[in-house]
């Protein structure tokens, strides 16, 4: 039976599991206590708490020691933390910084208010299928170059880099690397020191965990990184970030933590298979709709498709009574741009507004796939009757010879 | 952000979607917008030669569910007005007919742009005619 609306937006945000709450309920109202606080069983209960919260998730990101994990508000936080610290801390070393165009908001974001700061950012283009090349990071790096920040599997079209080359070049020059793994922790293997990475960005929400919490993996040994904190306080996290610790929150995230360790090899085949499922019934469906990204250095459950001639949110405006989507349209966006991912990929403006996002979970089922998959055809198919695009395609006009007028 | 009940309408149940061929004496057709900004909308109208009553309208849009309400609209009011009553129509008519939110006034905006570029069409077709033309 299908229960509505179908939530197929889960790189957006996941539902928690339920094992998850249960974890976190005790925290909330009897072993509520502050884990600095060191005279008493509410404090050391509180505390023990968050040691183990920090050691399922070191245990899944292959970190040596749970120390190197600082926990904070969540990826957004964790990348603030990662580019500036490193920015200001290493300042007398240099000032660049080299990173990705299709790096989330949050990273090129905290880049270009650096940038106004004095830093230099390079911003590394990428291939047609989403990788970056290596050799473009090498030429990118200078004797000033201070940090290097790679997202782990992209958010829009699930990508993922060869984090393992990356980390093994920013050794070689002496430069911290920073994975922004925000997408690809409890989804896919990841282990900081396979892949040399020094600083690794995460959150609780994007693997059926709390939203409010997130962790920067900080590497204490080879080489040891220092990080100016955002946040002055009380000293807690080593420093780092200042600030009482959400224990609740943390349970669930160290929770969340371990169970995607459990599950996630056959997770990720079962929605692989129901991705891939998703993607033949699409494409063999309809003409003229584009897989964006690379066909299989991508993440499992990611699925991004840009269809011809109609636009992204009249898509998702078919599907929305039934499920939830999400586009790389501009009229999706607050900043009315279309999707600089599926730019940076060398698709065309038009495209890039005619983007959807299909990402599964842990509780999507068979049926929700067939769903979304034939009324998606639909809902294409019926715009496409509507689009004076799709017509003047199909009366053989070449749509770049004709001169629009842009508003 | 949700849409208005008029804009689901539309969208649902767009009024007279469709082509009329160009060459057809009394069509007069606007084709704005452009693909690279995720709006583009052809609209058509068929004025009556001896009254200059526009006695039919079609469009085609891409674009998101706003744009395609707001020419859909469009077409509505079209019909039944004069070439003259026609070129009043205002973007803020239909901001507040499909009650758009800010974000999407240029929905409304490429509305109006598609009717003055439908008109100006059938204008420069049969102002030699002799057929009612808007008065500039």
């Amino acid at each position: 039976m299908l229960k509505f609306p179908i939530f197929m937006d889960s790189q957006s945000t996941t539902p928690v599991d339920p094992r998850v709450v249960e974890a976190m309920i005790p925290y909330f109202t009897e072993k509520f206590g502050h884990p600095a606080s060191r005279n008493h069983s509410f404090g050391w209960d509180a505390e023990n708490a968050v040691d183990r919260a920090r050691e399922q998730i070191a245990k899944i990101i292959g970190a040596r020691d749970p120390k190197e994990l600082v926990f904070t508000s969540g990826g957004t936080e964790s990348i603030n933390l990662a580019i500036k610290g490193i920015s200001e801390m290493y300042r007398e070393k240099g000032n660049h910084i080299v990173t990705t165009a299709i790096e989330q908001r949050a990273s090129l974001d905290v880049c270009k208010r650096l940038e106004r700061q004095g830093c230099v950012v390079t911003y590394v283009p990428v291939r047609p299928d989403g990788l970056v090349e290596l050799d473009a990071i090498r030429e990118a790096i200078t004797d000033k170059t201070i940090l290097i920040s790679v997202m782990y599997a992209n958010n829009e079209i699930g990508t993922i880099q060869d984090m393992a080359a990356i980390g093994k070049l920013a050794k070689e020059k002496g430069i911290i690397f920073h994975a922004d793994a925000t997408q690809a922790v409890g989804k896919i293997p990841v282990n900081v020191e396979a892949a040399g990475i020094d600083l690794l960005s995460c959150t609780a929400h994007l693997i059926y965990g709390p939203k409010g919490v997130g962790a920067l993996y900080v590497r204490r040994k080879a080489p040891r990184v220092r990080l100016a904190p955002l946040i002055d306080g009380g000293g807690h996290e080593r420093g780092m970030r200042s600030g009482t610790l959400p224990v609740p929150l943390i349970v669930g995230f160290g929770r969340a933590a371990e169970i995607c360790g459990e599950v996630m090899a056959d997770e990720g085949a079962r929605l692989g298979k129901l991705r891939d499922h998703l993607q033949d019934m699409i494409l063999s469906n309809v003409a003229e709709a584009y897989l964006n990204g690379h066909p299989d250095r991508r993440l499992p459950h990611n699925l991004n498709i840009s269809f011809a001639y109609v636009e992204g949110e009249s898509v998702l405006m078919g599907l929305n009574k039934e499920s939830a989507l999400s586009s790389g349209s501009a009229c999706t966006s607050s900043t009315l741009e279309p999707s600089y991912v599926i730019g940076a990929l060398g698709a065309s403006a038009e495209l890039a507004h005619s983007s959807i996002r299909f990402s599964l979970h842990r509780f999507t089922t068979d049926e929700e796939v067939e769903h979304v998959g034939a009324r998606t055809i639909d809902v294409v198919k019926r715009l496409r009757e509507m689009s004076p695009l799709y017509e003047l395609a199909k009366e053989g006009v070449d749509l770049k010879s004709i001169r629009w007028k842009a508003d | 952000m949700a849409y208005s009940d008029k804009v689901v309408d539309h969208y649902n149940n767009p009024r007279n979607v469709g082509s009329f061929s160009k060459d057809t004496p009394g069509v007069g057709t606007g084709l704005v917008g452009a693909p690279e900004c995720g709006d583009v909308m052809k609209l058509q109208i068929k004025v009556n030669l001896d009254t200059g009553v526009i006695e039919d309208a079609k469009f085609k849009t891409f674009g998101c569910g706003s744009a395609i309400a707001s020419s859909s609209l469009a077409t509505e009011w079209l019909k039944g007005k004069t070439v003259d009553e026609a070129a009043k129509i205002k973007n803020t008519d239909i901001v507040n007919e499909l009650k758009l939110p800010p974000v999407k006034i240029h929905c409304s905006v490429l509305a109006e742009d598609a009717i003055k570029a439908a008109l100006a069409d059938y204008r420069d077709k049969h102002a030699s005619t002799g057929a009612p033309v808007a008065s500039q």
